[in-house]
């Protein structure tokens, strides 16, 4: 994938995420229930995605709505699952933290954390069988290197050499908690990439900020996974721009995205200032502005066009049905 | 031919793997066959790709079997006890039982998880346990529990068969049984009981080792003159009330046995839905048998007096019969 189509995608993804945002306060009561932003990540999300080749497949956690993005599944279906419409990539059944597209690779997600780590996994298992060289990527945070499931799945995936690269998006919170209160390798001052000398297989932290040394470094792990030599856990350090998640309150009470924890929970103004400073959308297009692999026009025209296709996600959810009520017993067995 | 339920278990997972390629075994010493030998063998037929042991992570390879088969793989995972299945809860009930629905019908799990309970082996409280209840609570999930050889080899076939998780509750103690089972198993129907002694006077609807118990209940109150009917309901998950209620309005009494303990115990559910269902058809409240609320002691004395069995069943009967309004 050429850098600029990486930064079309990553617009997109902020676009789309800024769209889920505004959705609080421009059309309240739309969204309920739990939605996780992708914002400060998309430069990882990109440039790992972009490492797939069809047959490959990814599974994620619930901050799952910038995979299916760059993967080319349809932003408005998208957007109206988060809406809860009928018309919703799932139908309304699964919501912002269970999008899925397997025609597109994307197997699903898990609300609890790290879950979908065992999942992915398994996928590799098939794909191993299937022996035409399919990989697949499984995503997941920080947080989610203290469950269970993240050790026994890096001990199996190393001991049966399977096609899987493990990407732990470390944004240093694990929900609203710094990581190097509760990470014992951050706590020691050591990236948390070191998990992976436990299980005896390689370890990298990259930079998620950059989408082409991410791509760089998860494509490496990923030809590895194709050659049949096994997974890798690439920790790849990004900053969450937005709160965990949206506020939790009783029917009828609006909803909103609180600050980030930084500032509401840490008092830590200049760390989240530092962040924004940082963004790697308005980086990665300078430097390609700079670097003339893109003019400004150009890039300006990437983001009116994002602009364009979130209005009309956010219009064609709006616009959707809801589904009807006695379609909610579908799907709970074939 | 003559067999037992362990060989016929095995000789159906055989079958299966040798029908469709996509059937693969994993769990922890499967190659071996596992501390009931129910594996025994298939390795050497089928190879380590899909008879595979795995490491002692009871959520990694329930998650590992879901992620197989959401890829087009339909494994068989084995939980060596089902008093293991706490560790796999998780990955079973959150991704498992749900993936088809929160995908709004994209996704779907063919994967069967085999188990095993059941005391009366002197394990103890962590290997003895009877935990199918639990999975009947997880809408997604059906639930098996076969008593018989012929139907835990028909409805691993079936289940196998199935576009949805499946979980097949074996019993430790029937294992080594031997039963009359046709040399060809047709696979069982997910959903159906089987009416395994007809009777006029008592239903009773019993699972697992439990209808083995009611059986030999029934032939002594016979030989009184009590005639009771025993129904293995065989899926708890989707249950086939029609054919209890059918046999309620015959024998208007009601009987449920299970080794689980009583507390939220799978016959709660059974004398709810027929209570409910077949309330004109009763002459009493159901009765039912099952464990104490406490866990399983090991000591041979105490755990014989903990275990429900025929004699549990046949007071049950009586009390029922006894209760009948005149």
């Amino acid at each position: 994938m050429k850098p600029a189509e990486m930064f079309r995608h990553m617009t997109r993804i902020r676009e789309f995420e800024e769209r889920v945002k505004r959705t609080f306060t421009d059309h309240p009561g739309v969204i309920r229930g739990h939605t996780h932003l992708a914002d400060g990540a998309e430069a990882s999300i990109v440039g790992s995605v972009a490492t797939m080749r069809p047959g490959d497949q990814l599974v994620s956690t619930y901050r799952c709505h910038g995979y299916p993005i760059a993967l080319g599944s349809d932003t408005s279906a998208l957007m109206a699952e988060i809406y809860g419409r009928a018309t919703g990539i799932c139908g309304g059944y699964g919501g912002s933290m269970h999008l899925a597209d397997p025609e597109r690779g994307f197997l699903g997600t898990s609300g609890i954390v790290g879950q979908n780590i065992p999942q992915g996994t398994g996928a590799a298992y098939a794909a191993q069988l299937r022996g035409r060289g399919d990989v697949v990527l499984t995503f997941f945070g920080d947080g989610a290197s203290k469950q269970g499931a993240f050790h026994e799945s890096l001990n199996i995936a190393a001991v049966w050499k399977l096609p899987v690269v493990f990407v732990m998006e470390n944004n240093s919170y694990s929900a609203g908690v710094r990581t190097d209160l509760e990470d014992a390798n951050a706590a020691a001052g050591e990236p948390l990439a070191t998990k992976a000398r436990a299980y005896s297989i390689p370890g990298v932290t990259v930079d998620g900020g950059d989408p082409l040394l991410v791509h760089e470094t998860v494509g490496a792990a990923v030809e590895r996974a194709r050659a049949g030599e096994g997974p890798t856990l690439v920790e790849s350090r990004v900053y969450r721009l937005s709160a965990h998640g949206n506020s939790i309150a009783p029917p009828g009470v609006p909803l909103h995205y609180p600050e980030h924890e930084a500032v509401t929970k840490y008092g830590d103004v200049e760390e989240y200032e530092a962040a924004k400073r940082g963004d790697p959308v308005p980086r990665f297009r300078a430097r390609l502005v700079e670097s003339g692999a893109l003019t400004a026009d150009e890039a300006d025209r990437i983001a009116g066009e994002a602009r364009t296709e979130m209005q009309a996600a956010v219009d064609f959810a709006l616009a959707s049905p809801h589904p009807e009520p006695a379609a909610a017993l579908s799907h709970v067995y074939a | 031919m003559r067999t037992t339920y362990a060989k016929a278990v095995g000789r159906a997972l055989a079958e299966a793997m040798r029908a469709d390629e996509r059937v693969l075994v994993i769990g922890e010493d499967v190659s071996a066959g596992g501390p009931f030998t129910i594996t025994s063998g298939l390795v050497e037929e089928f190879g380590v790709d899909r008879v595979r042991d795995t490491p002692i992570s009871e959520a990694a390879i329930t998650g590992i079997a879901t992620g197989a088969a959401q890829s087009g793989l339909r494994p068989v995972l084995e939980i060596m006890y089902i008093d293991f299945l706490t560790l796999a809860l998780d990955q079973l009930v959150n991704t498992a039982a749900k993936a088809r629905f929160m995908s709004g019908g994209q996704l779907s799990v063919p994967m069967v998880l085999r188990t095993q309970g059941g005391a009366g082996q002197r394990a103890g409280a962590q290997h003895s346990q009877s935990l199918e209840s639990w999975l009947c609570h997880v809408p997604g999930l059906k639930v098996v529990m076969p008593s018989r050889a012929v139907d835990a080899a028909g409805l691993l076939a079936g289940a196998i068969a199935d576009p949805d998780p499946v979980v097949v509750v074996e019993n430790k103690t029937l294992y080594f049984r031997t039963e009359e089972v046709p040399d060809a198993v047709a696979p069982a129907p997910i959903g159906r009981a089987a009416v395994l002694r007809p009777g006029r006077d008592v239903t009773v609807v019993a699972l697992s080792r439990m209808v083995h118990e009611a059986l030999a209940a029934a032939d002594e109150l016979a030989r009184e003159g009590i005639e009771v009917e025993v129904i293995d309901p065989r899926t708890l998950v989707p249950l086939d009330l029609d054919t209890i209620t059918d046999s309620v309005a015959r024998t208007n009494h009601l009987v449920v046995a299970h080794e689980a303990v009583g507390a939220g115990g799978f016959g709660a559910e059974v004398a709810a839905a027929a209570g409910h269902a077949a309330f004109d058809d009763l002459d009493a409240p159901v009765e039912r048998v099952a464990a104490p609320f406490q866990p399983i002691p090991v000591s041979p004395g105490l755990e014989d007096a903990y275990l429900p069995g025929a004699a549990d069943v046949r007071a049950a009967v009586l009390a029922v019969l006894n209760r009948s309004a005149p």
